[in-house]
Formats: structure tokens, C-alpha cells, sequence
């Protein structure tokens, strides 16, 4: 099973665990509806629509509000401290949150502490404290964009915002990035970083660059990113192995950008509507 | 096009004196702090923290040493109080600096740091915001997208973290654009 670990942008929403679905535009976790914007939920919903395609059953997922002070995030770090390691996830994705260098490290303690450890998924807030903390390589697959990767790639910055801008620059290509994330030990085993290409990529280089269909305008569209970590950690989850569940799930979401005939105003929910179109046309020949 | 953040180079920012740092709670509690210093004419700059007391998602004030106590004083009459006043020796870790801006036809998107911002230019209005990994990225999206650039609440006003801190250097940008 599936296990994803993130917020949802309401104050008071408790720490919530269980299966959940996915009805219209909203994801459902007991008798909660969530709207699907982006951030944790639409990636809940990518994750969904694949895994349905592949007949697995819906994630289970760990879900707290947060809206940034951290308080919500607190309560469900406790919560994976005290629970993780009694689970047996095949992956675990762990998405938007707040970084908290120390909570996390609990957490990863108990993790290692499973009897199968689930192939590990990080990309937002989980990507950051797991680089801050030092912990990269203890993931599987990190899905950073080329901002991101930068970030990795600076073994001095805390948090892309102190990415220094000497690596930050246009300049760096994305090839010399990934090397430097993995010289300085800040990577995860694999990376799927999106962008205008997208590239999978491990210790001894690139793997894989997916560059069709070619679609610009999903750069301002908030949550394709988010899409992109849903659908690979459910095709992970469906049995395929890191490298060819990243490539796969680069085309699946460039091909659901380009379905979704998208403008700059578009709304996540419009392109997580073409995955089951994309998903078809991807694994046709399955 | 990159451009530069603009920063302060005022005397009191200068590296021969001592310099010390404001350490607070949360992200919100130094943008807060920051506009209060700013407004009354200190040069202070927002920093990253060194290593020794970093958590997570942090950011501090740098500020001249020698004045330790008219700040404390300013911050403390509008009920601001930093958890920590520490001297440094270090070199601190600046905030990113390029600011990205990038045409889409009438659309028009900034990126600063990890976050950007996306707005229709004939209308003013607010189309996306993407980016981010902490949890207040999809909580300010929630509340700035199909809002006019003078009408919507601002990152600094709601936000708490650096993606939100990033966040309102793109917003600033765009007004000034817009």
C-alpha cells in the first residue's frame, strides 16, 4: 500500500489518518472533503488516479492542517513517531510540511527501525528538512524542480531561499547540479527533477530526459510538481522499479499538461483530470 | 531577466562593528520585526541563522551589536520580543538574490527563490502561485489566486515561513511591474 504523509491548508483541521478517496475535485479522508488546489491534496489526487488505473487500492495517508506555524505539523510528526514504524507501507511519500530538523530525525529513526523499510518519497518540505538534517541519502526518491535542485546542489543553504546565487544561476545546467547534489551527499538515490526537461538521475549520472511533449505554460501552474511526486510514488507503489516509474510518470504528467491545453490561469484540478487519458496513452501497449 | 534584490548598505550594516543577530520564534515574528526597525531607520538586514542554531525554517535579523538596546527598546514598545540577542563572528547566510520574470503573452511570472507568482497584466489579477514546500504555500495560494494585486492579503500578513518570505519579494516585484 501507498502511505503519503502531508498538510492540508485549513487551521484547524486535526490530525487525520486513514484510506483515502477521491470524489470530483475533492479528496475524502473520513467524512472530510478537501478541495483539490494544490499542495498535499492534489498530489493525494494524482497518486489516486493512478493507482486506480493500475488497480491498487487508495493510499492511506496521514493528513494535519497547517497553514505555516508549524503547530499542526508538530502534532503529526508525534503522531508518525509514535505509529510509523508499526506499518507496512510499500511506499511511503512524504510531501508538504513544515521543516523542524529535530522531529524529523525521530521520525527517521523509527523508520529505520521497520522491519521492511517502504521505498521513500520526498519532495516540498520533507525534501528540505531531509537535506537540511543531512539525512538525503537515507530516501529512495527526492522530485525537486531546477529551483530545487539548485538547493540540493548548494551544500551550504539551509533552504532554497538561501541558495546562493553563484549555483542558482541560469548558467548551471541541470546535469552539473545533480552531480554536485551528489558529491556533497544531498541527494536521494534517484531524482526525478521536473522542468522544461525532465530528468532522472541517480549517483552515476543521468538516466533518463524526457522532453516530450513540450508544454511552457505549466511553469506557472501551481501543483504540477505535486502531480508529478502522485503519480511516481503510485507507480512505485504498483510494483515498477524507481528508474522506469520516474520516466514513466515524467511523460504521464507532461502529457496531462499538454491534454489540459493549458493557459498561465489554469488550475491544478484541470490537469489532474487528464492523468487517466495520459496513463492510457503512456502504457498502452501494457 | 535577473535583477537584484535591492539592499540596504547603510553605515550600521557595515562589517566593522560587532555584529549580533535577532533570533525569533517563526518567520512571521521577524517580518514583523523587520518592518518595525526598517520603519524607524535602522539598517538592519534579514539573515540566514548559523548552523549552531538553526531548526528549520529559519531566518534572523543582523544588526549592529553597539545598538543592542535601542533596538531591544523599539521592538519592546510594540510588544515584539526576540527569543535570542546573539553576537557573531561567522559570515551569515545571505538571502537568495535573483529575482526570475518571465512573459507569457499578457501573463506575467516572478519567481524569487523557490516561489512564483503569476499575474494576468490587463486585469491585475492574481492567476497562480507555485512553488514552495512548507505549509503555508498552499494556504497563501488559497487566499491570493483571483485576487486583484491591491486587493489581496499580502505573504508577509499571513504567511509564516521563508517560502512565504520569498513569496512577498516576488509579490513586491510584480506590483512594481504591474
Amino acid at each position: 500500500m501507498l502511505g503519503i504523509v502531508g498538510t492540508i491548508p485549513i487551521e484547524d483541521f486535526p490530525v487525520t489518518t486513514g484510506i483515502v478517496s477521491l470524489e470530483g475535485d475533492c479528496i475524502v479522508i473520513g467524512n472530510n472533503r478537501i478541495s483539490v488546489h494544490r499542495g498535499t491534496p492534489a498530489m493525494i489526487a494524482a497518486a489516486i488516479e493512478t493507482l486506480k488505473y493500475k488497480n491498487k487500492t487508495n493510499p492511506f495517508c496521514y493528513l494535519v492542517g497547517d497553514i505555516g506555524n508549524g503547530k499542526g505539523c508538530r502534532r503529526l510528526y508525534k503522531e508518525l513517531e509514535d505509529n510509523i514504524a508499526k506499518t507496512s507501507f510499500k511506499t511511503l511519500a512524504l510531501h508538504y510540511f513544515q521543516p523542524d530538523v529535530d522531529l524529523f530525525k525521530k521520525v527517521i529513526r523509527e523508520i529505520d527501525k521497520m522491519p521492511k523499510r517502504p521505498v521513500l518519497v520526498a519532495d516540498a518540505g520533507f525534501m528540505y528538512v531531509a537535506k537540511m538534517a543531512g539525512d538525503a541519502s537515507f530516501f529512495d526518491l527526492f522530485t525537486p524542480d531546477a529551483g530545487e535542485l539548485a538547493y540540493l546542489a548548494d551544500e551550504k543553504a539551509p533552504h532554497p531561499f538561501y541558495t546562493r546565487g553563484f549555483i542558482l544561476h541560469e548558467d548551471n545546467q541541470v546535469p552539473d547540479l545533480i552531480q554536485r547534489a551528489y558529491q556533497h551527499n544531498n541527494a536521494a538515490k534517484y531524482l526525478l527533477v521536473k522542468g522544461e526537461k525532465d530528468y532522472v538521475a541517480n549517483k552515476d549520472g543521468i538516466l533518463e530526459i524526457i522532453d516530450n511533449p513540450v508544454e511552457e505554460i505549466l511553469e506557472p501552474i501551481g501543483g504540477t510538481g505535486d502531480t508529478l511526486t502522485g503519480i511516481v510514488s503510485a507507480l512505485i507503489c504498483s510494483g515498477m522499479d524507481i528508474k522506469t516509474a520516474s520516466a514513466k510518470a515524467a511523460l504521464v504528467n507532461r502529457l496531462a499538461g499538454f491534454y489540459a491545453k493549458p493557459t498561465p490561469a489554469t488550475q491544478i484540478y484541470e490537469i489532474i483530470k487528464q492523468i487517466p487519458r495520459a496513463l492510457s496513452e503512456v502504457f498502452k501497449d501494457k | 531577466m535577473f535583477r537584484k534584490f535591492k539592499k540596504d548598505k547603510g553605515k550600521h550594516g557595515s562589517r566593522e562593528h560587532g555584529r549580533g543577530i535577532l533570533v525569533f520564534e517563526n518567520t512571521t515574528e521577524v517580518i514583523r520585526a523587520e518592518k518595525i526597525l526598517k520603519t524607524k531607520g535602522w539598517k538592519i538586514k534579514v539573515m540566514g541563522p548559523p548552523p549552531n542554531i538553526r531548526t528549520g525554517c529559519d531566518l534572523v535579523i543582523e544588526f549592529p551589536l553597539i545598538e543592542e538596546l535601542s533596538i531591544i527598546r523599539t521592538l519592546a514598545e510594540v510588544k515584539v520580543k526576540p527569543l535570542q540577542v546573539v553576537p557573531v563572528n561567522e559570515e551569515l547566510l545571505e538571502p537568495v538574490s535573483l529575482i526570475h520574470e518571465k512573459e507569457f503573452g499578457k501573463y506575467l511570472m516572478i519567481r524569487a527563490a523557490n516561489m512564483k507568482i503569476t499575474v494576468d497584466r490587463d486585469t491585475k489579477t492574481i492567476v497562480n502561485v507555485s512553488g514552495g514546500g512548507c505549509p503555508d504555500v498552499p494556504y497563501l495560494a488559497e487566499q491570493m489566486v483571483n485576487m486583484k494585486l491591491d486587493e489581496t492579503k499580502q505573504p508577509n500578513e499571513i504567511g509564516y515561513t521563508l517560502c512565504a518570505y520569498a513569496l512577498q519579494i516576488a509579490y513586491d516585484r510584480m506590483t512594481e511591474l504591474c
